[in-house]
């Protein structure tokens, strides 16, 4: 525990000095268009998000369907261009690299898909599903290749390699299928992991082992994470930090510990209380949840989004403006007016 | 890979799979056995050859196996030569360089019609006295006829039909019943007949070679046609064109139609409403009138109408199947990982899109091929046929130019019908086994 700490601690002094991956006030929209042609709105995916992310930390983007973190995601695997914004990898901002740069850009970051099975081309076994990314970034010589190849594979405990290599997906169970969806993003060295719920389609019993895999090639490598998820029961298995997202914005960040422990964003609340923890208790009651549905991200509500559904709205602040965010502890911001200064929440 | 073999072992389980499998076999081997039989140029000279390649042949003579279902036998024609030693030549010297040269051959005649014509090619060497050739005919009966004398140049045809001193000697107009009848009766005359032809030379080193030639109603194993021309080559050779045809039109249409879908669906913009738009335009345009028009006023040359077929049937309905189809494997998580990890937009194209494709571009591309072979049969019939290849619609234009039908030369448009029909059904069955195979929502229904 308290090398866990220390561990933190150091990744906090890591953040002041220089970011891996520093997003500022990222927006990312979808035009909607009429017939085609004619403009309709935008479907405002990502709206205003800021965050750093130092060498070596981890963060857990949590937050319900569609609230944007598929969408904040993908704009940082290059794959959405940003209305505005910008995301800055290690001093190079995304939006300015193009061919070869933006290529070099995604060989130094991993990504590890939700669904295992539908990550893997069901046409290509395993060895071609590895070597592609090593062919793209250029490595001629295939006995290098199947080397790094057996090296990761051995780090994420597929082996004997050679029974996996001439499988075809369809071949291996679910965890297999998503170590091998791990490895595919490690076999470049990556700094930065972009994995978009790892665990939410494999079995309980198989949860853990790839969240303890991830935690550990983390670990090693000393890579940074960002870990998307909807299951906050998930997240304390290693994310350092957790950024709770609610309809393209980030409501609450906070350490791990601090916001499980304290959590003060009213639709945090909810989340937590809807997380399911494995208790007998929980089978007999009944959970609060905020009413409502989330909102639509076209024509969003004016101020605060999560307003609608908050019990605690205040009539005439949280309906008007939109909230910046606020530390109301230290290192501890979160975007809700009852937290204004001169206000204590609760 | 696995998938395909697993694949081809259901393929076993349907009998019309086996069947079509068997058919498209012989027809590959047919082809092969042609190719290296007959070579190309071979083919060519026979299949374009006049009277000089195909005296030895009557003309519009069915197949001889004909004969085994009729009770009247039809005769079967044959050639012999002395050259070859099929027809035996005796050589006497005689007195101040004379040399006497007997030549015999004996003609079995058992058969029920008449023979078409009887030709004799007479080749000599000399240098001033131009040797000496006598012709009889000894028939069965014991009669011997004269046929005729002649001094022969370098060169002689003698046509039995043609022989107005022969026909007036036998007193008719048609030579070849009065040779093989009796007499008495009239009736035609079975047995063994006999050609004597006695020749003399009169220099020294001159010499007399002689080649029979008998046409009978009958010939070979397919017949012939209107130009003596054996039909067993276009028949055989029309296997490597329509298949040849077949396939290349078909995986030609197929892969660039896929190629074509797959990038205008993954670029979209501009370049997919263009697609889409040339499609939509040439499905109302007609492609039998456009090939048409390319063969009449372009070129017949089978390249260019597979050129053209290719081309307007790539921008068909089976675009927009393919789109649509591209459209979801598109958005799969696996072009997503491949974006993701730097893939480019040929290599997910052509890597990740099209592979996802080919178990169901098999079925299409084997049911495909007989439509292409009986396209390029049909501009064929239409005359707009290779001018320089054989081929199947090209031996039933001819037969239709001559009135086959009419005048009761079955055979002539039998024969490439029912390779025709062979190679449609044979693609077909195979065709719809891989269908099933490979859709198994088809397999109950």
């Amino acid at each position: 525990m308290i090398a866990e700490i220390n561990q933190t601690r150091i990744k906090e002094m890591k953040i002041e000095l220089a970011p891996l991956l520093s997003i500022r006030d990222l927006h990312v929209w979808y035009e909607l268009r009429r017939f085609g042609f004619g403009h309709a709105g935008y479907v405002k995916a990502v709206d205003g998000v800021s965050f750093d992310l130092a060498p070596g930390e981890t963060v857990a983007v949590v937050g319900e369907s569609g609230c944007g973190k598929s969408s904040l995601m993908k704009t940082i695997l290059g794959l959405n261009t940003p209305t505005s914004g910008e995301v800055i990898f290690d001093g190079r901002n995304l939006s300015e690299l193009r061919g070869n740069d933006l290529r070099a850009y995604r060989f130094e970051v991993g990504y590890v898909q939700q669904d295992p099975y539908g990550a893997l081309p069901p046409f290509m076994d395993i060895q071609k599903i590895l070597e592609e990314p090593l062919i793209i970034s250029g490595i001629k010589d295939k006995a290098a290749r199947l080397e790094r190849i057996r090296k990761v594979m051995s780090e994420v405990k597929l082996h004997p390699a050679e029974d996996f290599l001439p499988k075809f997906p369809h071949m291996l169970s679910g965890g297999q299928q998503q170590r091998v969806v791990i490895a595919r993003a490690m076999l470049r060295s990556p700094k930065l992991i972009v994995a978009d719920e790892p665990v939410s389609m494999l079995d309980a019993s198989v949860r853990v082992e790839i969240l303890k895999l991830m935690h550990a090639l983390q670990a090693e490598h000393n890579l940074s994470v960002i870990y998307i998820t909807h299951d906050l029961s998930t997240v304390k298995y290693f994310s350092a930090r957790i950024f709770v997202m609610y309809a393209g914005n980030l409501v609450e960040k906070a350490e791990t510990r601090r916001l499980l422990e304290n959590p003060l964003h009213p639709y945090t609340l909810a989340l937590l209380a809807a997380t399911s923890d494995p208790d007998a208790r929980n089978a007999e009651s009944f959970k609060e949840v905020p009413p409502g549905e989330p909102p639509s991200l076209v024509n969003p509500p004016r101020g605060c989004r999560f307003h609608p559904r908050c019990a605690r709205a205040i009539e005439g602040l949280c309906n008007q403006q939109e909230p910046p965010d606020f530390e109301a502890e230290p290192r501890h911001f979160v975007a809700c007016w009852l937290y204004r200064p001169g206000e204590q929440g609760q | 890979m696995n998938a395909m073999k697993s694949s081809l072992q259901n393929l076993l389980k349907y009998p019309s799979a086996v069947m079509g499998t068997l058919v498209v076999l012989l027809l590959v081997f047919t082809a092969v056995f042609a190719m290296i039989k007959i070579p190309y140029s071979e083919a060519i000279r026979l299949w374009r050859g006049g009277e000089d390649v195909w005296y030895q042949n009557p003309k519009f003579a069915p197949p001889a196996w004909i004969n085994h279902f009729s009770s009247k036998k039809y005769a079967e024609s044959f050639s012999a030569r002395t050259t070859d030693g099929s027809m035996e030549k005796t050589v006497t010297p005689g007195n101040e360089g004379t040399v006497s040269f007997a030549i015999s051959y004996p003609l079995d005649f058992t058969y029920d019609y008449y023979p078409q014509e009887m030709i004799l090619y007479v080749t000599s060497k000399y240098e001033t006295k131009q040797p000496f050739v006598s012709v009889e005919l000894l028939t069965p009966d014991g009669r011997k006829i004269r046929i005729t004398n002649a001094s022969i140049g370098e060169k002689m045809t003698y046509r039995f039909s043609q022989d107005q001193k022969l026909m007036t000697r036998l007193r008719t107009e048609d030579v070849f019943p009065a040779l093989f009848s009796d007499p008495e009766t009239g009736e035609l005359l079975k047995g063994q007949y006999q050609l004597q032809i006695s020749g003399t030379t009169f220099e020294p080193g001159s010499d007399i070679d002689v080649e029979f030639v008998f046409h009978g109603q009958v010939y070979g194993l397919a017949g012939t046609d209107q130009s003596r021309r054996d039909l067993v080559v276009p028949l055989l050779w029309g296997a490597p064109v329509a298949l040849a045809f077949g396939l290349i039109a078909s995986l030609g249409t197929l892969v660039l139609t896929m190629v074509i879908a797959a990038i205008g669906t993954w670029y979209g913009g501009w370049l997919d409403e263009l697609i889409q738009r040339i499609t939509e335009v040439n499905l109302v345009l007609p492609f039998l009138s456009i090939l048409i028009m390319i063969g009449t006023f372009y070129s017949r040359s089978i390249w260019v109408i597979l050129g053209a077929t290719i081309l307007l049937s790539i921008f068909t309905g089976a675009i927009k199947g393919y789109r649509s189809i591209f459209m979801q494997v598109k958005e799969s998580m696996y072009i997503e990982a491949a974006q993701a990890y730097g893939a480019s937009s040929p290599r997910i194209i052509f890597f990740y899109l099209i592979p996802r494709m080919i178990p169901l571009l098999i079925p299409g591309l084997v049911s495909s091929v007989p439509s292409f072979v009986f396209l390029e049969a049909s501009l064929a019939v239409l005359g707009l046929g290779d001018p320089i290849l054989p081929t199947w619609g090209k031996i039933i234009q001819d037969a239709q130019a001559n009135g086959a039908l009419y005048r009761g030369y079955y055979y002539w448009i039998l024969e490439p019908a029912a390779l025709l029909m062979v190679t449609g059904l044979g693609f077909a069955m195979l065709g719809f086994a891989l269908d099933r195979v490979f859709n198994p929502r088809l397999r109950d229904v």
